[in-house]
């Protein structure tokens, strides 16, 4: 750091930084996106291997027939669901207990803060059953968990009878050493973040439910089912969890070894396996089950009910039985020997999984890219708001300008004024801003019913257009706030209120990479270049366009379709406007009900930071 | 002559076994006994217990020849004069709200509770000792237990024998969690009989069967109990007790058929020569009440009944040593009588200090009757000295399971009988009234999970990128907090000034 701190030098460095800034800005954006797009390819991507010595060496012989039974289990259980026209409490604990388990049930109500229109629930009262298999000769202090969940629209009826099979023949079997807990929850994740909530005795999102009766120690794993066919043709696959929390990768990898031990025909997103790498097929293919689960972990949301226990710190992933049109079927007992397997392999754990990976990105169900690969990408993205330093130097030179260039040498002091002026100008639209995005997060859900009163509306529509009218406003704002601001002609007003920003999303972006890649990296690769090339000069309508283009809100818009274009189910724009409106209620919905981060991070954090940009382009 | 000699000799044959029996009273006796209990759940349990009784005084007396008591024990109660010993190897968890109640509860893993006599100066020297030797004994890692998992209990764990004095002071209480028990621990233990595994119920001990069930505790309790009535002298019992749980799912297929063959495949030959008593009781209290076709074969000669823990229960007694006594059945009053907990509360916490002793909190409170009652202990996770992590530290750390002791009143009063009389498996506890009975019962384990460091590659790259960051903040901090401006050299060193000096006064131009 001599080199800094020595004068001439450090003049020289600058000149030279402030003449290839530009350029040096524009290389490090390229390079983030090719680094991100380079991921899916073979030296990027590795295979995925077992760390946990513990299920590695050992092979479990599965010997689960219990096909019939499960199917028999599944047409009681959708015959009592039908008679009963909810879950069928009764019957389940009627016949947890004759498969020879502990069974408690739980209820629970939950009173969300506006109606749910995508599944239709506003006050929400359900029943969760649970039955536990007590390992013999264990003090209960350790636990798995199998859950399957009963939504109103999914019945998932072939998992609660898989379950139950499996349950029965788990319970005749002597080898256990942690007690395994059969979950079946009603309102599928509502239930289970009850269930979870109550089990670990903490109230997070004001459920109120009863508290458990039975424990079973802590939970070292625990897998979610979703079937609704008597045969599958793949089982899917999901890992993201809430706020894009991943289970260990190790979790992963062992159902992948079953998969692939039973002849499963096992999928990620939805996408069938690459096979082959050498070529360039395959990275392509990668890269498209990448940029899916990329999307989908940025979402924050859980997809899965296995993304509640994560936050528990609870390994946990989804297994979902998809039925299409292709030849080749498997019937529940293959499911089911892959499912014994896992749980044989997970109760030979002697610690919690913890060996492998916990951020990673898959390209592949086999093939993984770890955190130390994939963070420059985000790392050159982030490098482009050193555009900073830039900024501060031009600052600091507007001080110093005059005398330098005159060669002068001696101290060069700051005109105090300027600076003070500079700061002081800061302040009101540093606080504006904020005060806009406390009303963005506080103000739809709390005025909804004034909402509903005056306008004709549902709830639900009064949160999203509340919701898009305030973001909207924030807009508006520069132009009100103009006067007030300082008249200081000088640039330094916009320049210091543009390098606050700068930093202000440069820190915000980092934090967010550090825990939620996806969204980290989806935010700086769409708001970095507006950010960086905003100011009150040059082809202003040009770069408001981009500003606009690139705000949050847009770039949630900018996913969906991308999202769907992906699955290959392209969205029309009408259609996609509708998806826009009832992802921003999901949002915030989820904000409520599991804790969700994302609502408040946007609100909160980064839509305040881009009404800065926007404030500095209409500086003048 | 003649006569008077044979009437001497008369006299003397009849004196001879009276007289020889009141100066050499039968110094020790041995008890076995096995309850076999159906349970609620369909489950069966089957309760051990041996109980040797030795009139002696063991402190006092430098006792050197042991006919039935385990020489092992003995030296060991006269070398650390200890009052009481409990010891619980347990593998597994009493379910009691499927199960009901248990005789012996004992915690998971491995608990050890001693009284000490008032005449040791060094309470923790000797438990430090007692618990490595005992860990020789029983080939248990009892040798773990220090001050930091030690704790002196002041309201529950009073002395089940005769005491003295109850000053907690002398008392020690230690709970290792994780002590995992299996045929090593066994096997000394059986060792301790005086039959071994050669005779009577203790050949029903095979291992690889009492390791096939749900549940199993295995313990040693000794203590002083009185030696006759009026309690002039007193003498020493100890009791090695073993519980096992034998799942109907797994091994009976979910019937209810039992035979001991089947549990323990070994069947009952002769009783052990030495014992005194050698009895199994057999609970068939269920099928009077239920109509239930619960059968017993062969049919049993006589049946006990008494109040076992609050509730009136039946067995069919075999005796194995013929059918010399008979216990006959009692009619009991029914009756209802609730006896009132004293109401003021006792709170005793003792608070932890690190790494030297656990927290203890003790209460004692009423509870409602049908309520729940939640005791909640808030805590927070701390990192851990990094050598202080065990070899497997991402299975989490225990926390012992807590103990919960009442004397609950009995829906059924059970007459005062004799406490020598009565069977084993009802006599452990001293019950100090009718109406009420004693239980102790344990929670499970907790296991805590508490911040790990990554032991691996990834924590030295954090240690090392922090290091880096560190660095190149102190630089950058400096940059933008200090300016720089370059000064004019000012007029040189003394060497310099000195040479103009000389150089001036030679005149010639300076340097």
């Amino acid at each position: 750091m001599g080199l800094l701190s020595d004068p001439v030098r450090r003049r020289a460095l600058a000149r030279l930084v402030l003449r290839l800034n530009a350029p040096l800005c524009v290389l490090s954006y390229v390079a983030g996106i090719a680094w991100f797009l380079a991921l899916a390819f073979p030296p990027l991507t590795q295979r995925t291997y077992m760390s946990e010595n513990a299920m590695g060496s050992t092979m479990v012989e599965e010997q689960f027939a219990g096909g019939d039974r499960a199917r028999g289990f599944a047409r009681d259980f959708a015959a009592h669901r039908r008679k009963s026209g909810a879950l069928p409490v009764a019957w389940l604990e009627r016949t947890m207990r004759s498969v020879g388990l502990e069974v408690y049930t739980q209820s629970f109500s939950r009173k969300l803060p506006f109606p749910d229109e995508t599944h239709e629930r506003y006050m929400v009262s359900g029943t969760n059953v649970y039955g536990i298999l007590r390992a013999p000769r264990a003090a209960s202090t350790e636990s798995l968990v199998l859950t399957v969940p009963c939504g109103p629209d999914s019945t998932n009826s072939q998992a609660v009878g898989l379950l139950l099979a499996l349950a029965a023949h788990f319970r005749g079997q002597i080898y256990w050493a942690k007690d395994i807990i059969f979950l079946v929850t009603e309102h599928d994740l509502l239930g289970t973040e009850a269930w979870l909530e109550a089990y670990h005795d903490v109230n997070v999102t004001g459920m109120q439910s009863s508290p458990l009766q039975g424990r079973a120690g802590a939970i070292q794993a625990a897998v979610a089912l979703e079937l609704s066919s008597d045969v599958v043709t793949s089982l899917d696959v999901a890992v993201e969890g809430l706020n894009g929390q991943l289970p260990n990768l190790d979790l992963l990898n062992l159902f992948q070894t079953f998969c692939q031990k039973g002849g499963l025909l096992c999928t990620l997103q939805g996408k069938l396996q690459a096979q082959d790498w050498t070529s360039i097929d395959g990275p392509l293919q990668g890269l498209q089950t990448l940029l899916l689960m990329v999307l989908q972990q940025a979402s924050g949301r859980p997809h899965g009910p296995h993304g509640l226990f994560l936050r528990y710190r609870v390994e946990a992933l989804t297994l979902r039985g998809i039925n299409s049109f292709r030849q080749y079927k498997y019937d529940l007992v293959a499911v089911g020997k892959a499912l014994e397997g896992v749980f044989r392999k997970l109760n030979h754990l002697l610690e919690r999984l913890h060996q492998s990976f916990f951020f990673y990105l898959l390209p592949a169900l086999s093939r993984f890219v770890s955190i130390g690969l994939y963070m420059p990408a985000a790392g050159f993205l982030l490098l482009v708001l050193g555009h900073a330093l830039e900024l501060w130097m031009q600052l600091h030179e507007a001080g110093v300008g005059p005398e330098e260039a005159g060669g002068a040498s001696g101290p060069s002091p700051l005109p105090p004024q300027a600076q003070g002026i500079g700061l002081a100008s800061l302040v009101a639209p540093l606080l504006i801003s904020q005060a806009m995005g406390l009303a963005l997060y506080v103000l739809p859900v709390l005025g909804q019913h004034v909402a509903t009163q005056h306008f004709p509306v549902a709830e639900a529509e009064a949160v999203v257009l509340t919701l898009l009218a305030i973001y909207a406003a924030g807009l508006a704002l520069p132009h009100n706030t103009h006067w007030v601001v300082s008249t200081q002609a000088s640039d330094r007003g916009w320049m210091a209120l543009k390098l606050v920003a700068l930093i202000y999303l440069a820190l915000q972006l980092a934090c967010i990479t550090l825990t939620n890649f996806s969204l980290g990296f989806l935010l700086a690769a769409t708001m970095v270049p507006a950010a960086a090339l905003t100011k009150p000069s040059g082809p202003r309508p040009l770069y408001g366009t981009l500003l606009v283009l690139t705000s949050p809100a847009a770039t949630l818009l900018g996913s969906l379709f991308l999202w769907r274009e992906l699955q290959e189910a392209p969205l029309s724009l009408a259609e996609g406007w509708q998806l826009f409106l009832a992802a921003l209620a999901q949002g915030v919905l989820e904000h409520h009900t599991y804790g969700a981060l994302l609502f408040p991070l946007l609100a909160l954090g980064l839509y305040p930071c881009w009404l800065l940009f926007w404030n500095v382009l209409f500086w003048k | 002559m003649a006569v008077a000699v044979r009437l001497a000799l008369i006299v003397l044959l009849l004196l001879g076994p009276g007289g020889w029996g009141h100066t050499e009273p039968s110094r020790d006796s041995l008890r076995e006994e096995l309850v076999i209990t159906p349970l609620p759940s369909g489950d069966v349990a089957a309760t051990f217990q041996f109980r040797t009784r030795w009139d002696s005084e063991l402190q006092r007396e430098e006792v050197s020849h042991y006919r039935l008591f385990p020489k092992a024990l003995g030296q060991l109660i006269s070398k650390y004069s200890l009052q009481e010993l409990h010891l619980s190897f347990t593998q597994g968890f009493w379910r009691t709200r499927y199960w009901g109640p248990p005789f012996l509860q004992a915690p998971s893993g491995a608990e050890l509770w001693v009284w000490f006599q008032d005449t040791v100066t060094d309470v923790d020297k000797s438990w430090k000792e007692l618990s490595n030797v005992l860990s020789g004994i029983f080939c248990a890692s009892l040798n773990f237990i220090d001050s930091t998992n030690t704790v002196i209990p002041t309201a529950s764990f009073k002395p089940l024998g005769l005491a003295n004095g109850t000053d907690h002071y002398f008392l020690r209480y230690a709970v290792l969690p994780r002590e995992v028990v299996c045929t090593e621990n066994l096997t000394p233990w059986k060792k301790l009989l005086p039959c071994s595994s050669k005779a009577g119920l203790s050949v029903l001990l095979k291992a690889d069967r009492l390791f096939h069930t749900s549940y199993h505790s295995q313990a040693v309790h000794i203590r002083p109990v009185c030696r006759n009535a009026r309690c002039t002298s007193i003498s020493w019992e100890l009791r090695q007790t073993l519980s096992v749980v034998f799942d109907a799912f797994v091994t009976g297929q979910g019937k209810k058929d039992w035979s001991l063959f089947r549990m323990f495949s070994r069947t009952l030959t002769e009783p052990c020569p030495l014992a005194a008593e050698s009895r199994v009781y057999v609970d068939i209290t269920s099928s009077k009440q239920d109509n239930e076709t619960l059968e017993v074969n062969p049919p049993p000669l006589t049946t006990y009944q008494d109040v076992i823990l609050g509730t009136q229960k039946t067995y069919a007694v075999y005796d194995l040593l013929d059918t010399a006594v008979i216990n006959n059945s009692r009619n009991l009053n029914l009756q209802l009588k609730w006896k009132r907990p004293p109401e003021n509360g006792y709170i005793h916490y003792q608070p932890a200090q690190d790494r030297l002793q656990p927290h203890l909190l003790e209460m004692l409170i009423q509870l409602p009757a049908n309520s729940v009652t939640k005791v909640s202990i808030q805590f927070e996770r701390a990192l851990l000295k990094w050598t202080e992590y065990t070899p497997d530290p991402n299975h989490g750390f225990y926390v012992s399971p807590s103990v919960l002791s009442a004397l609950v009143p009995s829906i059924v009063a059970s007459k005062p009988v004799d406490w020598e009389e009565s069977p084993l498996f009802n006599s452990l506890f001293p019950g100090s009234d009718s109406s009420s009975y004693f239980v102790r019962l344990y929670t499970e384990p907790l296991l805590v999970n508490l911040p790990t460091p990554d032991f691996s590659m990834p924590y030295n790259v954090i240690c090392l990128t922090c290091t880096v960051v560190a660095v190149c903040y102190g630089s950058f901090y400096n940059l933008l907090t200090r300016t720089f401006h370059i000064e004019e050299p000012s007029k040189g060193g003394l060497a310099k000034r000195l040479a103009n000096l000389i150089r001036r006064a030679r005149g010639v131009p300076p340097l």
